[in-house]
């Protein structure tokens, strides 16, 4: 193989004027936690919303969350972004979608919906599989207390859920940060969307990637140790 | 047993009469559950209720009562319906004929308050069903903050105090996972105590222990019974039975068979199913 190594190419001026090539990848991770963590607040809200939905005894709410979760994780993320961001706004009203076309910084604001719609989808799944792992006596208990079913849902069933599926929500959080490469086809400048520019600029191919994986390995560490702390913190007593 | 009528606030009364401390204080009197007058008062009227799952009937045309103060035990084989008549009472199990009344409110009416009604029934179930996340003190105080609106040091001291009556406040600040089943029901009954029922209601509440455990949740029970509290129990334990019911309850298949004093009943059940039933609990 004939290729130039260069590893101090990270040190040299990029293309775009100010800052090196290192500050554009670490722009790139930038917008990679921003848009990670904005979407996730989006799929834990959404996800544990139509998760209980899932749980309910009423059949239309069922219906509802069932549509929901088919719907978001049927399709591929890669076309729900392309939907979201070069379909919606042609078959909106005229002048909702000039608007939205014309939103300054617009592949953010897609990127973050349409992953925090997707993930949610999963979410939902995770929190149904918790509330349903939880002995039925438990929401019997609440309710016998005279609690309602919201209150059984606060008090009862969901501390007890999330507590089960914190394994698996840390494994999601860890996709949601993953997939928000996919945020580069509709234009959006996070982490791998820098070290593909690096690379077309630089040529340094091997460099520009050997640092985007480990930047993504990195930030992925800290979530697994935050995860493992959380759960710690939260371990019941005398359980398991 | 008996127990003397004494001039007790109504259980259930909202207010308590002006000049009077409200039904909580009984606690500081050292009488932490309300006192059973046996005034012939009916507690729980279950009336004809009848019972589908899909075209499967589990309930046929139950009626029975329970008065205030008395003590009833509903026994029977697996599968006959004792667990579903009890939870029907407080509408855990929803019921699609016939009615219920429980202390005057109608359990089957759409403008019962049911989280309400059901705050006033307390319930203990086979599997102890304590919150596993909260401590024993939490689990002790969390309804009555949020459903009785109690402050946090009332729900506090009640809790405690019930705990002491169950002999468990060296593990107030435990969760049920470090408690043996014995001592998570007894919790339980303590939890359920703590919401001032003006009924109580027992699902098996022996038949998850381990047999060494059994007896400490019983002595519980019977002391609670002695004190007046208007018992409905679903249990196998007969020698509870004999010891503190006033009546017992036969039930097969869905259906009440007998309904007779406990003496009766022991002495000579009427029906055929029921005298074989006996026969095989009482063998060994």
């Amino acid at each position: 193989m004939n290729y130039n190594w260069n590893w101090g190419i990270f040190f040299e001026p990029s293309p775009e004027g100010t800052g090196t090539y290192a500050d554009m990848l670490l722009s790139g991770l930038l917008w990679t936690i921003v848009t990670a963590l904005c979407s996730w607040v989006m799929a834990f809200t959404i996800g544990s919303l139509i998760g209980v939905m899932r749980t309910l005894p009423s059949k239309t709410a069922n219906a509802i969350g069932t549509a929901y979760v088919e719907l978001f994780r049927n399709i591929p993320l890669l076309v729900q972004m392309f939907l979201w961001y070069f379909v919606l706004p042609e078959v909106l009203p005229q002048s909702w979608g000039t608007w939205l076309k014309q939103l300054p910084n617009a592949p953010f604001y897609t990127g973050v919906v349409c992953l925090g719609f997707f993930t949610a989808s999963r979410v939902a799944e995770q929190v149904r599989a918790g509330i349903q792992a939880l002995p039925r006596g438990q929401r019997m208990a609440g309710t016998a207390m005279g609690f309602t079913v919201a209150q059984t849902y606060r008090y009862v069933l969901l501390p007890n859920a999330y507590r089960i599926i914190l394994p698996p929500l840390t494994s999601e959080f860890l996709n949601n940060l993953k997939n928000t490469s996919v945020a580069l086809t509709i234009g959006l400048l996070e982490l791998t969307a820098r070290a593909r520019s690096m690379q077309e600029f630089s040529f340094q191919v091997f460099e520009a990637f050997t640092a985007a994986t480990i930047l993504y390995v990195l930030i992925n560490l800290v979530v697994i140790t935050a995860a493992s702390f959380i759960e710690r913190s939260v371990a019941v007593p005398g359980q398991r | 047993m008996t127990s003397t009528p004494m001039p007790a606030p109504t259980p259930g009364t909202p207010v308590a009469p002006a000049g009077q401390a409200p039904a909580d204080s009984g606690l500081q009197a050292g009488n932490l559950i309300q006192p059973g007058t046996r005034t012939g008062e009916t507690m729980i009227a279950i009336d004809n209720v009848s019972k589908w799952y899909g075209e499967f009937q589990v309930l046929t045309n139950c009626t029975t009562s329970v008065a205030k103060g008395e003590v009833v035990v509903v026994c029977g084989p697996s599968g006959s319906g004792k667990s579903t008549l009890i939870k029907t009472v407080n509408a855990l199990e929803p019921f699609q004929k016939g009615q219920i009344t429980v202390a005057g409110t109608k359990v089957l009416d759409k403008s019962t308050n049911l989280p309400k009604l059901r705050s006033r029934v307390g319930m203990v179930f086979q599997h102890f069903e304590l919150f596993p996340h909260l401590s024993i003190t939490d689990n002790l105080t969390i309804a009555q903050r949020k459903v009785l609106g109690r402050g946090a040091e009332d729900a506090r001291k009640r809790g405690l105090d019930l705990l002491a009556r169950v002999g468990l406040s060296a593990h107030a600040h435990k969760f049920p996972g470090q408690l043996s089943g014995g001592q998570q029901q007894r919790v339980a009954i303590a939890r359920a105590l703590a919401m001032n029922p003006v009924v109580m209601l027992f699902d098996e509440p022996t038949s998850a222990l381990d047999p060494e455990m059994v007896g400490e949740v019983l002595d519980v029970m019977v002391e609670l019974a002695k004190e007046g509290m208007t018992m409905m129990v679903v249990t196998h334990e007969m020698g509870f039975a004999r010891k503190v019911a006033d009546r017992v309850i036969f039930m097969d298949r869905g259906e009440i068979v007998e309904d007779a004093h406990k003496d009766d009943f022991f002495g000579k059940p009427r029906s055929e199913r029921a005298q074989t039933f006996l026969s095989k609990i009482l063998q060994h």
